[in-house]
């Protein structure tokens, strides 16, 4: 119970403002909590299958494989995958952070996770078809060009900032995800 | 959108299932242990989210960068951006909404590209995963760049 409660602290922190926030502004705080109510309509909506989908990946794809496409030496096979996977997927940003633990565990280059983290942040095909609607083709489409080179700078200069044992150290990490 | 991620891990979970019973198990248990792992970052997450969005609606959102132009408008619009964290079917028709209001393509694109990919209320989830530095640096490095895409889009479009 006392683990449960150290746990969820800054989430009980938080609920509790937003409480405080309603006595003194009711519509404020309906509103957030209605806000709130649809996000996590959306995140039930979505985690389950995102979270199935990294459970299968552990266990299925042998670390081998992963490294072969993915891996220090995958090259532009490695990026390009990278960003396929990304682009593919559906959900809000905060799916993508399980799934790159997956990867970093399969011995993922951690450059081709950054890359992947980029394509999943603003290269998803569903949204790039839906703000071609919105937006127009114009809009959408330079976007779309000028986002694929900056995610792969993106990603190259984050490799070059980060030290090699701080890069360990997350990975490390990454191995106690599921733990 | 949401269908298709079900479809897809529905086959392949009944697929797994049909190979192997036992890993299949071992497969949802890693699953949920994962999910759990990371709960109490999500539910102050969709918190700060409901808190965020209800004080910075799209009302309010256009009142900041509709109107305003050049780079003053362009820093707001990704400082908004940055801050909010709203799904993209929603997004996108109130930032075309906000184009009609007169906001600048600058803006928008900085606006967009901020809310994609820089994330401060994601951050507790992010750095859980990451550790601070690489996600302050994430972050940073996407905030800049939403200068060089709002920079682009504003050439773009206005020829």
């Amino acid at each position: 119970m006392k683990k449960i409660v150290k746990r969820y602290r800054v989430f009980l922190i938080v609920l509790a403002i937003m409480l405080v926030i309603t006595l003194f502004n009711y519509d404020l705080g309906i509103n957030a909590f209605g806000v709130t109510g649809y996000s996590l309509k959306e995140m039930i909506l979505v985690i389950p299958p995102v979270f199935v989908l990294l459970g299968l990946l552990d266990i299925w794809v042998p670390r081998e494989t992963m490294i072969k496409y993915m891996g220090e030496d995958s090259g532009l096979k490695g990026i390009i995958l990278a960003f396929f996977i990304g682009s593919a997927a559906a959900g809000p940003l905060y799916g993508a952070f399980p799934i790159a633990a997956v990867f970093m565990k399969k011995g993922v280059k951690f450059s081709n996770i950054m890359i992947f983290i980029g394509a999943w942040s603003t290269t998803k095909i569903p949204m790039f078809l839906f703000e071609m609607a919105s937006m127009g083709a114009k809009f959408a489409i330079t976007r779309l060009l000028i986002d694929i080179p900056g995610i792969i700078i993106i990603a190259f200069i984050l490799s070059a900032v980060m030290k090699e044992d701080e890069i360990k150290k997350i990975y490390e990490s990454a191995e106690h995800f599921d733990d | 959108m949401n269908i298709a991620l079900y479809v897809v891990a529905g086959i392949l979970l009944v697929f797994s299932f049909y190979k192997d019973q036992k890993k299949t198990k071992m497969a949802l248990k890693k699953a949920w242990k994962a999910f759990e792992n990371i709960l109490p970052e999500f539910l102050v997450v969709i918190l700060l989210v409901g808190l965020l969005l209800a004080i910075m609606n799209p009302e309010m959102i256009s009142s900041i960068i509709g109107d305003k132009s050049g780079w003053f408008g362009v820093i707001l619009a990704a400082v908004i951006g940055s801050i909010t964290l709203i799904p993209g079917f929603v997004a996108f028709p109130m930032t075309a909404l906000l184009l009609d209001g007169g906001a600048g393509y600058m803006q928008i694109g900085a606006f967009i590209s901020t809310l994609m990919m820089v994330g401060i209320v994601t951050m507790p989830v992010e750095i859980k995963y990451f550790g601070k530095k690489l996600t302050i640096y994430r972050n940073l490095l996407a905030f800049l760049f939403s200068f060089v895409v709002a920079l682009v889009i504003g050439v773009v479009m206005s020829r």
